[in-house]
């Protein structure tokens, strides 16, 4: 609000990342019947590429201005700062987690479900998986996104001062480390098995793209994301994808599809960012732009309000987010599991988020406008809590 | 003869008795016909002489209070005995817990060789969700398996997981889940979903999935119903063979 020019800000990006947000929480409940409104049952690509997109958009916008005006060590130690934010809500969450697994453990027992209680393995351990999730080794389901993020704004600083700089150096690099990490197969150990869910060696790829589009690469596409041809083809891929999502769920289907596509084409990888999910994600990007102009008054409009204002408030309103799936889920284990729980819970929690991110907009107003409260420079943390 | 009488009527009303509650879960079950073929264990039924491996971990096994065993593998073989007069069934299990599907995939050899089954039943996906296998690696075990099952002459059939509501939200089976489903889809396999008949008798209520319990009570029912329906889906399975085929894929 303290912005010189507030119009400079897309609100395009908030608008999205805020139905993201939605996305991801819905996506979240198990067995929630709302689920089928979300894009991943469309297509090859889901909120997480949304997400993390718009955040390296954001993060660019926010920080290459910081960078500009107050240099490099400036900025970066800002982005560190933020990244030890996103530290601290992940170990916050997971204490909340912990918390409903441990209830859960001691509640609940059934000689049917003996196999399903192994789960609970890593409670009898806590010297072990307390060390392994506070190096972000040990995450339970559905905590993978800010461990991702984390390290996304770790590694961030230098890739920002090459952005600034030589744009096209940082995106090939990028790019390079993305190729490489699809060969190498290169990974960061998870404990106690396997490797992170999310690969930040091939997830960086578009949170770069994104810092790059923000910092003056998008200006430059403008002529070809505009363009009949790739509006058409976008249009031609997202058809393709949704067959083959289609020939996912009804038998006889696949036998339309050559054997040479298919070989080429398994596994769509979501760990490394398989390429398709990212042909999918920028052709929904490219008819996005197309349909949704960067004035588009619809942006002001009361109905789209609440996105934008979750969207705005990205880090808060993902906690809150992943908190509410698990209480989503705890109160139909409780009290109700029918569809019409499911629909109320889906939608209490929507609503929730959107009252919390109005709370916070709030909060931010009266100490913006307290002169002794923010001594920082105006800028990074003003705009929508930045990243 | 009145006591020969009235211990038939008494077997008769218990059967019916037995049948009707465990019908309903046979009802709420919903469509479970088989996609695909089973085209050798048409043929050993054909021979008179059916054998069937179960493979799988934890939730393929469970003991009555008396130790007798009231898994779904034991509930399998009655309901195929039953099912097929005059038919030799026989089923082997080779459940182990925690165990993953490319430990599973490395000791089909031994299975195929120490029982020579017509049909492979093969559970899994808990595991390897529980230690967070890979679900690329995941896939990559059930392929493989496929490949050494049909060079062996042996239908595959995969089981899913349980549906489990209490912990469904701290394991997240998704990925496994679906995994299965392709690697069924693609390789013409069946696919027996556990998961979705065990929601659906959640919904409709048949059993109580939620409640803690330390008697065998509810499991013994579930096992006895997933066991009936299993074997409803290999005859299904078997029919849908056509008659001389040797059934390449």
């Amino acid at each position: 609000m303290l912005l010189p020019k507030p119009a400079e800000r897309d609100l395009r990006l908030d608008l999205f990342r805020g139905l993201a947000l939605w996305l991801i929480f819905l996506d979240h409940i198990p067995s929630n019947i709302v689920n089928w409104v979300t894009i991943r049952n469309y297509g090859f690509s889901d909120a997480t590429e949304i997400f993390v997109f718009i955040s390296g958009y954001t993060a660019a916008f926010v920080y290459g201005r910081a960078m500009r005006e107050h240099g490099a060590v400036v900025a970066g130690a800002r982005i560190l700062k933020r990244a030890w934010q996103v530290y601290v809500a992940h170990i916050f969450l997971f204490a909340i987690y912990t918390a409903e697994i441990s209830y859960v453990a001691h509640s609940f027992e059934n000689p049917l479900y003996g196999e399903e209680m192994g789960i609970f393995d890593f409670l009898q351990q806590p010297d072990i998986t307390l060390a392994q999730a506070m190096l972000l080794k040990f995450k339970p389901a559905n905590m993978d996104v800010l461990p991702l993020y984390i390290v996304l704004l770790a590694g961030f600083p230098p890739t920002l001062w090459l952005l600034l700089r030589v744009p096209a150096a940082a995106l090939g690099a990028s790019a390079l480390l993305y190729a490489l990490t699809l060969y190498f197969e290169w990974n960061i150990p998870a404990y106690p098995n396997g490797n992170w869910v999310f690969n930040p060696f091939a997830w960086q790829m578009l949170f770069v793209f994104g810092a790059w589009c923000a910092l003056g690469g998008a200006k430059q596409l403008s002529a070809a994301i505009l363009s009949p041809v790739t509006a058409a083809l976008a249009i031609l891929f997202l058809v393709f994808a949704f067959f083959i999502v289609l020939t996912w769920y009804i038998p006889g289907l696949d036998a339309l599809v050559p054997r040479r596509l298919e070989e080429w084409m398994y596994p769509i990888d979501k760990t490394n960012l398989g390429v398709l999910r990212i042909v999918h994600f920028l052709s929904l990007a490219v008819l996005t732009v197309r349909l949704v102009p960067r004035d588009w008054p619809g942006l002001r409009s009361l109905w789209l309000r609440p996105a934008i204002l979750c969207g705005q408030h990205s880090l808060e309103i993902f906690c809150l987010g992943v908190f509410l799936s698990f209480a989503a889920h705890f109160a139909m284990v409780e009290i109700n599991q029918g569809v019409g729980m499911q629909i109320a819970t889906s939608l209490l929690g929507i609503v929730l988020m959107i009252a919390t991110a109005a709370l916070i907009s709030w909060y931010k107003r009266i100490e913006g406008r307290s002169p002794q409260s923010r001594p920082g420079p105006p800028g990074t943390t003003l705009v929508g809590g930045g990243v | 003869m009145k006591p020969i009488v009235v211990a038939l009527l008494c077997v008769l009303i218990g059967g019916a008795a037995v049948a009707k509650e465990g019908n309903e879960c046979i009802t709420a079950a919903g469509a479970i016909a088989p996609d695909f073929s089973l085209p050798h264990v048409a043929l050993a039924i054909a021979k008179k002489k059916l054998d069937v491996a179960i493979v799988g971990s934890a939730s393929s096994e469970l003991n009555g209070p008396a130790g007798t065993n009231i898994a779904y593998p034991t509930r399998l073989e009655e309901a195929l005995r039953g099912l097929l007069p005059g038919v030799t069934v026989k089923v082997a299990t080779y459940a182990r817990p925690r165990e993953t599907a490319s430990e599973m995939e490395a000791k089909l050899p031994r299975i195929i060789s120490e029982s020579k089954p017509a049909l492979l039943v093969w559970q899994t996906g808990t595991a390897d969700a529980i230690r967070g296998v890979d679900p690329d690696e995941f896939r990559v075990s059930l392929d493989d398996g496929v490949d050494k099952l049909r060079a062996a002459d042996t239908d595959v059939v995969f089981m899913n997981m349980q549906y489990s509501p209490r912990t469904e939200a701290m394991l997240a089976v998704t990925a496994y889940a679906d995994a299965m489903r392709i690697v069924a889809l693609k390789r013409e396999a069946v696919l027996f979903d556990r998961f979705t008949i065990m929601k659906r008798w959640n919904e409709a209520g048949v059993f109580d999935l939620y409640g803690a319990t330390r008697t065998t009570n509810v499991a013994e029912r579930v096992h006895d119903c997933l066991g009936r329906l299993l074997a409803d889906v290999v005859i299904a399975g078997a029919k849908l063979a056509p008659a001389a085929d040797k059934g390449t894929q």
